[in-house]
């Protein structure tokens, strides 16, 4: 049945940050901690879904989805499983001068698929082990975990990534070196130069963050003053961890603004370009968006298509500039909860209203697109993926309690890496 | 005779030089008595042409040596054969969406190449004749052609004739750099010179090299009905450009069927019967192109080589141009240079500006610098891409704060009722005034919208004074007063609202810490 037009907010939030962290008891390998990709029978576990559902687990506990024993257990199972993993420039060890390969054998851990030893995912993966040192203050098994989240951050050794270049490129592979591909204007990055900069033992050059963000944009965009990116997740990632309400950098005090404004103003933008809806896609409106990444439709037979009318599979997909072809993310706009809950809420109602398949078991799949096959309710991506559940759950609980929030800002580690990084005001220490 | 030699230089007579006074009628001129010069220019492309007319036109006696034909490479093989291809595959493009107004909904039609070159030549026979050869003369410049090399600081040979010079200008031009791929030997793959030599349309073209040329050739040739490949070492194409205008070619690129490996080099080639194969590396995935003819198109190189300009005291720079100072004075004071064989815009708009500056200050009139030019530059895909000025992070590489006005091109009318709404115009200013420091624009035809805002700069005109400006309605320029409006819009005082996180209830922990 659907209790979506008769449920309060809270119900609805409950409910479904309880189905999203859902995923994290059944996607799990509970001897090894390790956690899904997607919910696909054979999928590999992402190193960066694993950072997500240990930041998770102390929300459940506070939130009586677990107990307090069994998520340090796990918690604990998992920084040791990772601990003890193979470290070497091998093709299937486990990771590499402290950053791990972003895709690993459930069961055995070790690298799959010729995957790269992936920053960005190696840094959430860390996120996630310092959350779980703000979180677990106690004696025995949680004075390890603290231990071992200390010693997994001091192994990475950030400044090898730098691979003698001010910025990061966007891993590394032991068949050929660092890959060519960098970060290029604002995205999911900023947690990625916070933590390497925060390091005590091998932290980033002091103009690694500063040279970054010369790549920046700051655009008026659809009647908004934005730091652009396209995809919404590229305005979420870093901050499920770091509150960014009132703290700034160079770049955000010269705008006289902070990345928690810019959000703000980001959510307005999609909200606008999919309002105006340029390529007529079905569905798109006001209170229906959400254009970010994620599974979505494929074909490649772009010679024989009309022309804007192809698919992108899992794609990072943006607004306005694109990639767009119609598939919204259904999860991206409750995720938007701490920033303009108005909007998540009134956007997320409707879409459970139109379009109630994007959501099973209460828990939102990957993406739809509703421009395909509309006569039976659109497209809609198969399983869950962990990525989308994991920030899900971060964020409606940084909306509500401020849980993550509040244990992060008191991490010795990031507060370094942002004040290296320039940041002040706010929270942060004069 | 090639296709490609519209305006052959004339053979002078050996021996034949000719000495001062300068001589005002054609047959005169070919006295051949005339060993010394004000001007002598090498290479008769954009920027020699213009410096030999302006010099002529100012009094100088003026010889022009050419070692190949008059017009150089952008009549004979670079901007005017490209765009009339280009042309010709927007027309086969369009052709294909009417099947979206058709009822039948099937309209495949295949171009004729041999009929498109054709096309090509006569344009360029077209325009060559407006730098022909008897329109030099009747100027009053002696045109040389073959070689022409220093052999003193004040001094060319060419041919069997020495000509003295009070001043040089070097303008040689450029030429398409050589691929440095394993197997794949000069003759055996074409490049953006000899595509135009082409008369039938190779079923598969592999293209190596996402810069302007290799893309503007790809979506060509993909239009024109070649199933097309192409291979960019870089992650993104047009390096020089920004990120979403990049991204917004590969995607359109996409669209036309052009089958993209993007940050992916080629590391070999066999050239074998059923097509060339190149060997290809993506960081560790290895692949391989087929394809019956393969472009390569991977930059340009300064035409230097037999210029002896050791013997001329002129120094190069580590990038094989010649070097010049702001003036475009080379290390000898007596000689200039001007156009590709110089500059790091290797454009014909910049070799012709170049040309006009370097004569001004070789004669001795107004001393100009380059460096003040505001240079635009296109790319003439679908849509076309064109860029003028800094681009956001070389300014706030200088420190300076950059505000961008936006607007897509999916909210302009006439990029609406025309399809052709994939795009944007950005524009940006220095934060806190309406000074336009640079703009880049993507849309069907930015190349034009671009002078609007050369304009602006040259001239100093704010971004808000051009919302006063009445555009024509409706056509695509009303992007730019649409930016210019949101510019003038803008209270200087606006400042963001605080930030406070919107927090529903927050329910209750059932279990606290």
């Amino acid at each position: 049945m659907n209790t979506v037009s008769t449920e309060s907010d809270t119900e609805l939030v409950d409910r479904l940050a309880r189905g999203a962290f859902g995923y994290f008891e059944t996607c799990v390998n509970p001897v090894n901690g390790l956690v899904a990709d997607n919910s696909r029978p054979g999928s590999p576990c992402s190193i960066a879904v694993v950072g997500f559902a240990l930041s998770c687990y102390p929300l459940a506990v506070e939130r009586g989805w677990m107990s307090r024993r069994a998520a340090a257990a796990r918690t604990l199972a998992t920084l040791r499983f990772f601990w003890d993993s193979p470290q070497s420039a091998a093709a299937d060890a486990s990771g590499h001068r402290g950053f791990y390969y972003h895709f690993l054998d459930m069961k055995s851990g070790r690298r799959v698929w010729d995957c790269e030893l992936s920053l960005i995912d190696s840094t959430l993966l860390v996120a996630g082990m310092l959350t779980a040192k703000q979180y677990f203050g106690g004696s025995g098994e949680e004075s390890e975990i603290r231990a071992l989240a200390e010693a997994l951050y001091r192994r990475v050794d950030w400044r090898w990534a730098q691979h003698d270049s001010p910025t990061l490129s966007q891993g590394w592979k032991p068949e050929c070196g660092f890959l060519h591909y960098g970060w290029e204007g604002f995205n999911e990055a900023a947690i990625l130069y916070v933590l390497g900069l925060g390091s005590p033992t091998h932290p980033l050059s002091d103009r690694s963050f500063s040279t970054w963000t010369l790549t920046y944009q700051w655009e008026h965009l659809l009647g908004q003053d934005v730091l652009y990116s396209g995809p919404l997740f590229t305005h979420l990632f870093s901050h499920a961890w770091i509150d960014f309400r009132g703290i700034r950098d160079a770049f955000m005090r010269e705008k006289d603004s902070d990345y928690f404004e810019n959000t703000r103003r980001t959510i307005a933008v999609h909200r606008e370009y999919c309002e105006r809806n340029p390529r007529s896609f079905v569905g798109y409106g006001r209170d229906t968006w959400g254009i970010s990444a994620g599974d979505g439709p494929v074909d490649d037979i772009a010679r024989e298509r009309p022309k804007d009318n192809r698919h992108f599979g899992y794609m990072a997909r943006g607004a306005p500039y694109g990639p767009d072809d119609g598939t919204l993310c259904p999860w991206a706009m409750l995720a938007t909860l701490p920033f303009t809950a108005d909007a998540a809420l009134t956007g997320t109602r409707r879409l459970l209203r139109d379009f109630p398949k994007v959501c099973k078991d209460n828990r939102f799949v990957s993406g739809f697109n509703p421009s395909l096959a509309a006569n039976t309710g659109g497209w809609l991506s198969d399983g869950w993926f962990g990525l989308d559940q994991g920030l899900l759950v971060m964020m409606i609980e940084n909306a509500r309690s401020g849980l993550p929030w509040s244990l992060l800002r008191e991490s010795p580690e990031f507060r370094h890496g942002l004040a290296r990084a320039g940041f002040t005001g706010g929270w942060l220490p004069a | 005779m090639s296709p490609r030699a519209t305006t052959p230089v004339m053979q002078k007579s050996p021996g034949a030089t000719a000495r001062m006074p300068r001589v005002a009628s054609k047959d005169s001129r070919v006295e051949r008595e005339r060993h010394s010069y004000d001007l002598v220019v090498l290479g008769a492309g954009p920027a020699g042409l213009t410096a030999a007319h302006l010099a002529a036109r100012e009094g100088a006696s003026v010889a022009l040596i050419e070692r190949s034909v008059l017009g150089g490479t952008s009549l004979n093989t670079g901007s005017i054969p490209s765009n009339a291809i280009i042309r010709s595959a927007r027309l086969f493009a369009s052709l294909r969406e009417c099947r979206l107004l058709h009822d039948s909904g099937v309209l495949e039609p295949a171009a004729n190449l041999q009929r498109v070159m054709e096309r090509v030549y006569r344009i360029r026979s077209r325009i060559a004749a407006y730098s022909s050869r008897e329109r030099l003369e009747r100027a009053g410049i002696d045109v040389y052609d073959g070689t022409g090399r220093f052999d003193t600081p004040q001094s060319i040979v060419v041919g069997t004739a020495r000509l003295q010079f009070g001043k040089a200008l070097i303008a040689t031009g450029a030429r398409p750099t050589a691929a440095q791929i394993s197997g794949l030997e000069e003759g055996s793959y074409l490049t953006s010179e000899s595509i135009f030599d082409l008369v039938e349309l190779p079923a598969r073209l592999a293209v190596v090299g996402g810069g302007p040329l290799g893309c503007e050739l790809a979506q060509a040739f993909c239009r024109l009905g070649s199933r097309v490949t192409i291979v960019q070492d870089e992650p993104k194409f047009l390096p020089r450009e920004e990120r979403d205008a990049a991204q917004t070619l590969a995607e359109s690129m996409a669209r036309d069927g052009v089958e993209i490996f993007l940050n992916t080099r080629v590391v070999g080639a066999h050239v074998e019967a059923a097509g060339t194969r190149l060997e290809t590396r993506s960081n560790d995935v290895v692949g391989e192109v087929v394809a019956d003819r393969v472009l390569v198109s991977v930059g340009r190189t300064p035409n230097v080589e037999t210029l002896g300009l050791q013997l001329a005291g002129v120094a190069m720079g580590d990038d094989g141009a010649i070097r010049v100072d702001e003036f475009l004075c080379t290390s000898n004071p007596l000689i200039y240079a001007a156009g590709d064989v110089c500059m790091a815009h290797q454009f014909t708009h910049v070799a012709e500006s170049t040309a006009r500056i370097a004569t001004s200050n070789l004669l001795g009139a107004v001393r100009r610098r380059h460096t003040e030019l505001t240079i635009p530059w296109c790319t003439f895909c679908d849509p076309e891409i064109a860029h003028v000025g800094l681009q956001v992070m070389e300014a706030r590489g200088q420190g300076i704060p950059v505000k961008t006005f936006t607007v897509m091109m999916q909210d302009v009318d006439r990029a609406i009722t025309d399809r052709q709404d994939n795009g944007f115009v950005k524009i940006h200013v220095r934060e806190g005034s309406d000074t336009i420091i640079g703009a880049t624009i993507v849309a069907s035809r930015a190349s034009e919208m671009v002078n609007e805002l050369c304009v602006a700069m040259s001239t100093g005109i704010g971004l808000r004074k051009l919302a006063d400006v009445l555009h024509a309605y409706p056509t695509q320029s009303e992007a730019i007063r649409l930016a210019a409006m949101a510019c003038a819009d803008e209270s200087p005082t606006a400042r963001p609202a605080p930030t406070q996180a919107h927090v529903v209830d927050p329910g209750t922990p059932r279990r606290s810490r």
